[in-house]
């Protein structure tokens, strides 16, 4: 110690460690949630959320709304991949009031879904790479996320918050230009994948930053309630399309990739070869679809005329039709009681719907198991003891999205 | 060999006897009730019995009941055999003058927040939680938004002031 070493005023408690405010609204978290993390220089020692920021109470909103007014609800849940949110929502309606769908539907909705899924993964990971430092991925990717919002926007007339399809199937078929621009989406999207895994995936930098960073045992995984991609990349080979199949899945070949350590690097690869699996389902959907000749290939949704909106020609100019549709809209048709749970793999993991029924016009209680809230839990302890500087793509990685995580 | 609803309606009765009740089987799921005393024992008994292993807790939430006479809270419990691909889910009912509940967080660290969220919501003291505060909601709030007896907002209330919105 020299003359020159700043001392203390006598009687003062030295603090070794920092209170860093990390949120709510910090570039850094892609969201809007707090953590309050005390820091031993650069590492982590403890760290506390606090969600809610966006909370929207739509568990009790539902409570008064029919079954289509809850749709655009379930929009802002996970809005990086609203379509799968808007159909897991149809399912469960579908299931509750027994309505079974044409195979043609089902593998739309899952063309729908596994594009929704692409399109979450990728900025997942696109985001992870521009966390470590590579923004040109980031920007590269962009234009094919855009490419798939074309084509929902195509199907449905909106992009982000979807409110895509309806009780029973589609509100309209797909158009040519809709499968016009599917078949772009095919053809170009693998080049533009594989350079952003050429650019990212045997990085040195980007494996340097990623592995070993965040990493979770599957025991833990599983005993925080991980699901989706994030519990595959711990090491447990669970995935809803596979375990309960729902609109028809078991009709497609495709594999669930898994990894080993649970760390960043891990979710990285999970996520990258779940998008060429949706890629690969996709194809097999396609040609499913261009299998259907005469009049099965014009089928876009199931034979409900009790819950199933009718076309919009129909309803000025048809009274029948009018009737229906204001039934329909104003909730004057009473559900079937009963309690069902629903789940379908979100983008990130087992989204699921639990809904219970008094028989009247809205769910007596609607639950939604959102996947984000149940894993983010477990931040402080995948991030205890890192630099901060991985805690923060520790986060990118898990994909939290504030929207699912506070409802 | 894929266990079935009987099955585990069997094993549990056997080891519970009146304790576990009002079993159903909805939409292909097997639901019943047990005590609320009982709820950590029940949910122990799952996870650990060999031929169950019900080692997953999907989902926690509450629900509440007015009309139900003290017992107008629910905890319902989604609980998931990974292996077998079986999913259960089993109730507990509290009154609302006495919402005591023992916590599962110790069993499962998924319990927490989802345990934090119930009592956020419906007021559901979870005995034993470490840390049970408010978690969606803000702090201050005095009241638990999911009960019934908070009716939504009046949607022909006419005592607004638009002019806020710009709508004036």
């Amino acid at each position: 110690m020299n003359e020159h070493h700043i001392t203390l005023p006598e009687g003062s408690i030295e603090k070794h460690t920092t209170t860093l405010n990390l949120g709510p609204t910090h570039p850094a978290t892609h969201g809007v949630f707090q953590n309050i993390m005390e820091l031993d220089g650069e590492r982590v020692v403890s760290s506390e959320q606090t969600v809610g920021y966006i909370h929207r109470a739509f568990e009790k909103i539902a409570e008064r709304r029919p079954l289509y007014q809850i749709t655009p609800l379930t929009d802002r849940l996970n809005y990086c991949s609203s379509p799968i949110n808007n159909m897991g929502w149809h399912l469960t309606c579908e299931k509750l009031l027994g309505v079974k769908t044409p195979k043609r539907v089902d593998y739309l909705r899952v063309i729908i879904m596994e594009l929704s899924r692409i399109a979450d993964h990728l900025i997942c990971n696109s985001i992870v790479g521009v966390d470590s430092g590579a923004f040109t991925g980031f920007l590269y990717v962009m234009q094919y996320r855009e490419l798939i919002y074309e084509i929902f926007e195509e199907v449905c007339g909106s992009r982000l918050t979807t409110n895509i399809g309806r009780i029973g199937g589609f509100e309209r078929n797909f158009s040519n230009t809709a499968f016009t621009k599917l078949e772009k989406f095919l053809k170009e999207y693998p080049v533009a994948l594989g350079e952003l895994e050429s650019l990212l995936k045997r990085n040195r930098i980007f494996m340097e930053r990623t592995i070993g960073g965040g990493p979770i045992s599957a025991e833990r995984a599983l005993n925080y309630g991980f699901t989706g991609p994030n519990l595959r990349a711990a090491g447990v080979d669970y995935d809803v399309r596979v375990h309960s199949p729902y609109s028809s899945y078991e009709d497609f070949e495709f594999t669930i990739p898994v990894g080993t350590t649970g760390d960043n690097y891990d979710r990285f690869l999970v996520r990258q070869e779940e998008m060429w699996q949706s890629m690969h389902i996709i194809r097999q959907a396609y040609q499913k679809i261009q299998a259907f000749k005469g009049e099965e290939a014009e089928v876009y949704h199931a034979n409900v005329p009790e819950y199933y909106l009718p076309k919009k020609e129909d309803v000025y100019t048809k009274m029948e039709a009018l009737i229906w549709h204001f039934k329909i809209i104003m909730g004057e048709v009473d559900m079937p009681k009963g309690e069902v749970y629903h789940s379908v793999e979100g983008g990130n993991g087992e989204l699921g719907f639990y809904l219970i029924s008094d028989g009247g016009r809205s769910p007596f209680r609607l639950h939604f198991r959102r996947p984000c809230f149940i894993y983010y839990q477990a931040y402080p302890e995948m991030v205890k003891g890192s630099m901060l500087s991985d805690a923060i793509l520790t986060m990118s990685s898990l994909n939290l999205i504030a929207g699912e995580m506070d409802a | 060999m894929a266990i079935t609803n009987e099955y585990i309606q069997q094993k549990l009765t056997e080891k519970f006897g009146d304790a576990v009740y009002n079993f159903e089987e909805n939409y292909g799921m097997l639901s019943f009730e047990t005590l609320k005393e009982n709820n950590l024992k029940v949910m122990q008994y799952l996870h650990d019995e060999p031929t169950l292993s019900f080692t997953f807790l999907t989902d926690l939430c509450g629900v509440n009941y007015p009309d139900n006479k003290d017992r107008e809270l629910a905890v319902v419990y989604h609980m998931h055999n990974l292996q077998e691909n079986v999913r259960i889910r089993f109730k507990v009912f509290a009154s609302i003058a006495n919402p005591d509940i023992f916590t599962a967080s110790k069993l499962f660290a998924a319990a927490d927040w989802m345990e934090r969220e119930t009592y956020d919501f419906f007021g559901v003291n979870f005995v034993g939680h470490p840390n049970l505060k408010r978690i969606l909601n803000v702090d201050e709030m005095d009241y638990f938004p999911l009960r019934k007896e908070y009716p939504l907002e009046d949607q022909t209330r006419i005592d607004k002031d638009d002019e806020m919105f710009g709508r004036g």
